[in-house]
């Protein structure tokens, strides 16, 4: 099985360069809000940013009225 | 041209999502023809149309050109929307675009004429598969390069799930495409014997575990919380599923190497990872489908969220059997069998094609400046012609397998053994009768969705949406 002499080193760096990438986005603050990024995302409306002369585009993608919560609820 | 810094381009997202519907037609009808060619063998015209031929063209045309596409539309739309940044290079996004398109008419073009380097799910030769490294890389530049100039801090979630698909797939290429070519069109696999045949699973299984699973829970993680108008369910649990599965995925793939010329002790290996998995996995399903807690009427008249929570249903059943069937005391009963046949579509067609086509119904109104699909009504009638197409396929398959396996170890109590082996397959006509019918259906639907697309297209306008700012951003 001296393949794998290349898939445990291969497997064994990428552990290491996964567990840097982790290192850093838990240092760079990337998991400090752990609420709002997912309110964020239905904030950018997507529908209707082009112009619509038709007038025919729904507003926005809370169209039926629930009332998406505000981000950054702090908490946790 | 004029376009500028301040428009996210939609051109390269509309290109890559019309040609996922094509693909997806082009996949299908293939591998509907080679269905039909196990019930009526006549079909097979030898050499160019015979199913030893076809069936690796259906194969990379529904994995690499069909999953392919939606990856690159999906995935191109998802990383600006979220970084509210236009892609990195305009030119590089074109070259991944028409270099992809490329690689997959040789492919049409060199798998029934025979070319091929015998590699399950790699089976192009080596100048085609320096093409795919190159578009590969440009496809890498251009999504972490969007990611570099990303306007707001967070990378949200599915971008880290795109990103490790594109990292982990040029990684399983590269080493698994090493080969020494004797000629244009002939190579030879770097390694030998049971190595190749670990490299070449360990390749496999990733190429479903990161290609097939992590591009596309990345769709997962944007479609469904846009579609269903609420955040995704829990967002720690998307970060957890998303570190749980990357950093154990990569050595599940021996499990298909069981009972094989493999060390024992590498079949265990793979077969402990593999029910590992079944915790991210499910954590992951389980995340979607909660994201429509509380909202569970959307599905009664949205078909796009129809498809979105059905792929997760299947998405939850195939990695609950996966990790089953990799068990080895199971595994001896189906490996080899239309079980597997049956649980990969339940993967490919459940899960991978019903996100897909959810995605995909998701983006074509609003890069074509439309309100809405042009008929909702067709999208519900896709939605349950492909379901009613999966659940034949599956069924079939699991009925088919089982028997297959149970006659095949079958032994008389004198040691011979109780069947021929073309017992076996007398007894599997009427269900891969049955599996042809399960796929016709889900081909129909897929002409369905063509039919509903181009008339969405039609009179639709093809701008740029212009770059918002990040709503409700702080830093």
């Amino acid at each position: 099985m001296e393949t794998l002499y290349l898939l445990i080193p291969v497997s064994v760096i990428l552990v290491f360069l996964i567990g840097f990438a982790f290192w850093w986005s838990v240092r760079s603050g990337q998991f400090d809000d752990m609420e709002g990024p997912a309110y964020r995302v239905l904030m950018d409306d997507d529908r209707g940013t082009t112009g619509d002369p038709a007038g025919k585009m729904p507003p926005t993608a809370t169209e039926d009225g629930e009332a998406v919560r505000p981000p950054g609820r702090s908490g946790s | 041209m004029s376009e500028t810094q301040s428009t996210y381009n939609y051109k390269v997202v509309r290109q890559f999502a019309v040609m996922t519907v094509i693909w997806g037609i082009v996949g299908m009808l293939v591998g509907v023809i080679i269905a039909a060619q196990l019930v009526w063998p006549e079909l097979n015209v030898a050499p160019y149309l015979s199913y030893g031929r076809l069936r690796p063209l259906h194969t990379n045309a529904v994995i690499f050109a069909f999953g392919g596409c939606a990856l690159f539309a999906t995935s191109y739309y998802v990383v600006q929307r979220t970084c509210h940044a236009r892609l990195f290079s305009d030119g590089l996004a074109a070259f991944t675009f028409w270099g992809w398109q490329l690689v997959i008419v040789l492919a049409a073009i060199t798998l029934p004429l025979g070319i091929t380097s015998g590699k399950e799910y790699a089976e192009l030769e080596w100048p085609i598969d320096i093409l795919i490294t190159l578009v590969w890389v440009s496809y890498a530049i251009v999504f972490f390069g969007t990611i570099a100039k990303r306007t707001v801090s967070h990378i949200y979630v599915a971008n880290w799930f795109y990103g490790g698909f594109i990292l982990a797939v040029a990684l399983l290429h590269l080493v698994n495409s090493a080969a020494i070519p004797v000629s244009l069109t002939k190579s030879y696999s770097a390694y030998a014997g049971v190595q190749d045949a670990m490299i070449q699973w360990w390749y496999g299984h990733n190429a479903v575990g990161f290609f097939l699973t992590a591009g596309f829970l990345g769709m997962m993680y944007y479609f469904v919380p846009k579609q269903a108008g609420r955040p995704v369910y829990s967002y720690r649990l998307s970060v957890v599923h998303f570190w749980a599965l990357i950093f154990t995925y990569m050595w599940a793939g021996p499990h298909h190497l069981h009972y094989t010329a493999l060390p024992d002790w590498t079949q265990s290996v793979g077969m402990i990872f593999s029910l590992i998995l079944l915790a991210p996995s499910w954590g992951g399903m389980i995340n979607g489908i909660m994201t429509l807690s509380g909202a569970w009427h959307k599905l009664r008249d949205d078909p796009i969220l129809k498809f979105l929570i059905t792929s997760l249903s299947f998405y939850g059943m195939s990695t609950f059997e996966g990790p089953m069937m990799s068990i080895k005391t199971v595994n001896a009963l189906s490996h080899y069998t239309d079980w597997t046949v049956g649980h990969v579509h339940s993967g490919a067609l459940g899960w991978v094609a019903m996100v897909s086509i959810g995605s995909i119904y998701y983006l074509l109104p609003r890069l074509f400046g439309k309100a809405e699909m042009y008929s909702v009504r067709l999208m519900t009638v896709h939605f349950w012609v492909a379901t009613i197409g999966v659940v034949l396929y599956i069924a079939s398959m699991w009925i088919a397998g089982v028997m297959q396996g149970l006659m095949w170890r079958a032994v008389n109590a004198d040691g011979t053994l109780t069947y021929s082996f073309v017992e076996a397959v007398k007894g599997s006509y009427p269900f891969w009768a049955i599996r042809f019918l399960g796929g016709v259906l889900f081909l129909s639907g897929m002409f369905i969705m063509a039919y509903n697309m181009f008339k969405t297209i039609a009179g639709g306008r093809t701008e740029d949406a212009p770059v918002l700012a990040p709503a409700g951003h702080h830093a």
